[in-house]
């Protein structure tokens, strides 16, 4: 029998984080040009090109905002990392036309290593990070470029980087985009599907993944994440289907690295304090 | 000398024209132009510069200078500046001093026009304000008016309220081109700020404003969707224009949104500016259409005639609000100065 009435009916608003790729890529290289070009007066980026997708992402947008030839991408293995990963990354060099460096970390980060021999994983993976900014920043300073960061939104809220190390660059165009969008990001500016599609890995230990290591999806994560950040409780999203196990891992992980997100922990004596009363903004 | 488009090259400018018109004499029918630049950080000097360079873009073009030139919230110094405030604050009348000569070098031919500009301000008694100045250069130098943001955000990305103070009043002015009002970005989003302006008889709205880039989902970002949704809606509920600067430019990763705009009296976009890339927005006003308008859809003489009945709920709701009718930082509010400007023209 027909109603006398249309009935119209809203679908519950996806919540996983969108965005319009292609307003990104505009509005993230007029950054990369507002802060190196206007800003400092600087004609050159210095991209660590890891063979992952974020990397790769920033090595496009730098080409795009900068021109190919201004952007130097540096691949820098240790002797354990990837083959595939450094094939990826030549690809990524490939693609944008950009300058490329190889640059071995294996016997800087070994020389050290060596007086350490009984050192953690993790903890060889820190110094790799930190010795890979070493390079980034000298490369830098070589060619009077900026380094330019390559950490994701998702990563760094769940503090899934080394501090002072993948997050050192003085400039990060994707660090307000979360692992979901930086792979829509992606396909839009035409980074090979074999780079997206694959796990994502830190690469410091062979094997590894970052959704093993993690525990949960990224899929999963920026739909709790985007939760969280608007401001829902653990109970709000908990009672909106998500399982408990899960965000209290998300919840749990942002909540022992806020101190990752920030610089040193000063103890305050006068009442200039650097950035506690002593306030100007980072380009004052 | 440099030619008119060695300026804009200068200055970076692309200058988008709408619709001209000829017979323009009177004073109800003047030209606009909206500026929308970056400014350097903090580099006062280099901002006036600009300032300038925008004066003579305009003067290089063929046909009359603009009647009124509007720029953005904070111009002469850029928006974030935190605890810099006071070392890029000025004086209105220094302020007026330094666009006179300006004015006199870059735009010699004009006999006199008009200019909007925000600015933090220091005022007589040392304390800082965000601020937006009207004032005539030329033959008529003055200053006409200036308004102190009352809305100072203070929340996520914004800090305001804790590095000035907040302003106090929705002033009205005459000017030689109508009855204006300003209002400075977060003044104009909230609906009964430009009810008060085209309550107190403003034809023209003027927004200086700094809008930081957010909400990336779609073809524009959202915050830009939302200001000129803001502008038509409140033009066509009063019968006023609106003419909106906004900064572009990015400050320490945050990046504003220019989409420098007029809005009819009718609710129409007359003009708007793309929300990157310094550019300056030319557009004719008559202020005859403000009547047409009204005339057409007369809310705002009925929201006159109600005010008897919504005054007594807008005190009640003062002090009903979040249930203390305190700030959101327990400072308690003074008895709102717009409600008794609105009682006093209620009882006209």
């Amino acid at each position: 029998m027909s109603s006398a009435f249309t009935i119209v009916r809203a679908e519950a608003p996806d919540d996983a984080p969108a965005i319009d790729p292609a307003l990104v890529e505009r509005w993230l290289t007029d950054f990369i040009r507002d802060e190196l070009v206007r800003r400092r007066g600087i004609h050159h980026a210095v991209v660590g090109v890891s063979g992952g997708v974020d990397s790769a992402v920033v090595a496009f947008l730098c080409a795009r905002a900068l021109g190919p030839r201004n952007v130097l991408g540096v691949r820098m293995p240790y002797r354990t990392s990837s083959p595939e990963s450094l094939a990826h990354a030549a690809l990524v060099i490939q693609k944008t036309g950009i300058d490329e460096r190889l640059i071995d970390i294996s016997d800087a980060v070994d020389g050290y290593m060596a007086q350490e021999p009984d050192a953690s994983s993790t903890r060889r993976g820190n110094v790799m990070a930190r010795m890979r900014m070493i390079v980034l920043f000298d490369q830098s300073a070589r060619i009077n470029g900026l380094p330019v960061g390559t950490g994701n939104k998702s990563e760094r809220m769940l503090g899934y980087f080394t501090w002072h190390g993948d997050d050192s660059p003085p400039i990060n165009p994707i660090g307000d985009l979360f692992k979901t969008q930086v792979w829509v990001l992606a396909r839009h500016l035409g980074v090979p599907d074999v780079i997206i599609d694959k796990p994502a890995t830190a690469d410091l230990i062979r094997g590894q993944t970052d959704e093993e290591d993690l525990g949960i999806t990224y899929a999963q994560a920026d739909r709790i994440l985007n939760r969280l950040l608007l401001g829902y409780t653990v109970a709000d999203i908990i009672g909106a289907g998500y399982p408990r196990a899960e965000v209290d891992l998300v919840k749990r992980r942002v909540d022992a690295t806020h101190w990752k997100r920030h610089l040193a922990t000063t103890a305050l004596i006068s009442s200039t304090a650097i950035n506690e009363f002593y306030l100007r903004p980072v380009d004052y | 000398m440099l030619g008119y488009r060695d300026k804009c090259r200068t200055f970076g400018v692309r200058l988008i024209k709408s619709r001209t018109d000829k017979t323009m004499a009177h004073a109800k029918q003047f030209e606009l132009a909206l500026v929308q630049f970056a400014p350097r950080k903090g580099d006062v000097e280099a901002n006036f510069a600009s300032v300038g360079d925008a004066f003579a873009a305009l003067a290089d073009q063929s046909g009359d200078f603009p009647s009124v030139v509007v720029f953005p919230e904070a111009s002469l110094s850029g928006y974030f500046v935190e605890g810099g405030v006071r070392d890029v604050s000025l004086r209105a009348r220094d302020v007026v001093t330094r666009l006179q000569r300006l004015a006199k070098t870059n735009a010699p031919k004009k006999a006199a026009f008009d200019i909007v500009l925000g600015f933090y301000e220091i005022d007589e008694e040392d304390k800082l304000y965000n601020s937006a100045l009207y004032a005539t250069v030329g033959a008529e130098t003055g200053l006409r008016h200036v308004h102190r943001k009352l809305f100072l955000p203070t929340y996520g990305v914004f800090d305001e309220e804790r590095f000035v103070t907040r302003g106090r009043n929705i002033g009205v002015f005459d000017t030689r081109h109508g009855r204006a009002a300003i209002l400075i970005c977060e003044d104009a989003c909230h609906s009964l700020s430009t009810t008060v302006a085209a309550l107190r008889g403003a034809q023209i709205i003027y927004i200086p404003s700094a809008s930081p880039g957010r909400g990336m989902e779609d073809f524009e970002p959202a915050n830009v969707r939302l200001w000129r949704e803001i502008m038509r809606v409140a033009a066509s509920e009063h019968g006023v224009f609106i003419a909106y600067a906004g900064l572009v430019g990015f400050e320490g990763g945050k990046g504003f949104t220019g989409g420098s705009r007029l809005v009819g009296p009718f609710g129409e976009l007359r003009a708007e500016a793309p929300f990157t890339g310094a550019t300056i927005v030319r557009a004719p006003v008559d202020l005859e259409d403000v009547a047409v308008a009204r005339a057409a859809l007369p809310a705002l003489g009925d929201l006159e005639s109600n005010l008897p009945e919504l005054i007594p709920a807008l005190l009640a709701a003062e002090g009903e609000g979040g249930g203390s009718g305190g700030s959101p930082n327990g400072r308690a509010r003074r008895p709102a100065t717009k409600s008794r400007a609105v009682k006093k023209k209620a009882r006209r």
